[in-house]
């Protein structure tokens, strides 16, 4: 089964790569953009088929090692 | 007083820290591969900088489960010394040892540069020999901004955890004092039972007058000096 992990800084985490972002977004004229988050996408490939099983040691995975829960948030949803 | 300085996977500033003690301090030391788990040989445990298994993920979080750690854990909890520099600090920080975490700079850069560096508290075992207000010791790393939130930060001032804050040569902190976006220009932080200290600057980089500057070495004769009167 894939799973596909996303992990963003938390709110109120500074993020100085997404405001770099943001400054030369806004200097190239795209003005709409009001804010910039950057974090990871993780692709995993897993064995075993159930579901809820897969769920519970993805979540243990990101907690324990894949995001830090100080500064950044996670989610991951199943597929690609 | 024996040291052990742990090797990482791409630590590199574990020769510096080996030098320092053995050359300058004139204590014994000995290197300790990650693989490795008995630390019952050491009275302090060095975590040196560098960029182990090449920040991967975040400076320090593989690491940190490397075997030596569980045991770097069970040495910190029996109140074994334990410094963290630079990487060393992120590992620790990664590890829970001390709370908080280290973020990428605010200014998107390296900074590889002496500070200044107001010590807030002398009566520990890492500044007990620190005989000025101010030390000048160089940084070099990419992040090295530590945030925790309100309520961590302020324990860690009404604890007097908070060892070294960046500021100016005068002891003024600033923000323009602050390299990296810091939270309160917090550049080293003990353990509740100040056992366990990480730091950004690199006081092996600057123990020697050959170098130039000797403000390092006042962090390690304070940790010797600790020792030794406790013993």
């Amino acid at each position: 089964m894939r799973v596909s992990v996303y992990i963003t800084p938390k709110a109120g985490v500074l993020d100085p790569q997404g405001q770099a972002v943001l400054g030369s977004l806004h200097s190239l004229g795209y003005t709409e953009v009001a804010d910039v988050r950057i974090g990871k996408y993780i692709v995993l490939e897993l064995e075993g088929a159930d579901p809820a099983q897969v769920e519970a040691r993805v979540q243990e995975m990101c907690s324990r090692l894949l995001a830090n829960p100080i500064i950044e948030d996670f989610r991951f949803e199943a597929g690609s | 007083m024996r040291f052990g300085v742990v090797v990482f996977p791409g630590s590199n500033c574990d020769a510096d820290c080996y030098y320092v003690i053995k050359e300058v301090l004139a204590q014994e030391v000995y290197y300790v591969w990650h693989q490795e788990t008995d630390l019952s040989p050491y009275d302090c445990v060095v975590l040196p900088g560098g960029f182990s298994y090449g920040d991967y993920l975040r400076c320090g979080a593989i690491a940190r489960f490397s075997p030596v750690m569980e045991s770097v854990r069970g040495f910190a909890a029996a109140g074994g010394l334990v410094i963290g520099i630079c990487n060393g600090f992120q590992i620790l920080a990664e590890a829970g040892l001390l709370p908080g975490a280290l973020l990428r700079n605010t200014t998107l850069r390296f900074i590889c540069r002496y500070v200044d560096l107001r010590v807030e508290n002398t009566g520990t075992p890492w500044t007990n020999s620190v005989d000025r207000k101010v030390l000048r010791i160089p940084i070099a790393h990419n992040e090295g901004n530590f945030v925790a939130d309100e309520e961590t930060l302020d324990r860690l001032n009404r604890e007097g955890r908070v060892l070294l804050r960046y500021s100016d040569p005068e002891g003024n902190i600033t923000a323009e004092a602050n390299p990296n976006g810091a939270a309160q220009n917090i550049a080293g932080i003990a353990s509740e039972n100040f056992n366990v200290l990480g730091l950004m600057p690199h006081p092996e980089r600057c123990s020697e007058d050959i170098l130039g500057h000797t403000d390092g070495l006042t962090i390690w004769r304070s940790v010797v000096n600790h020792f030794e009167r406790g013993n």
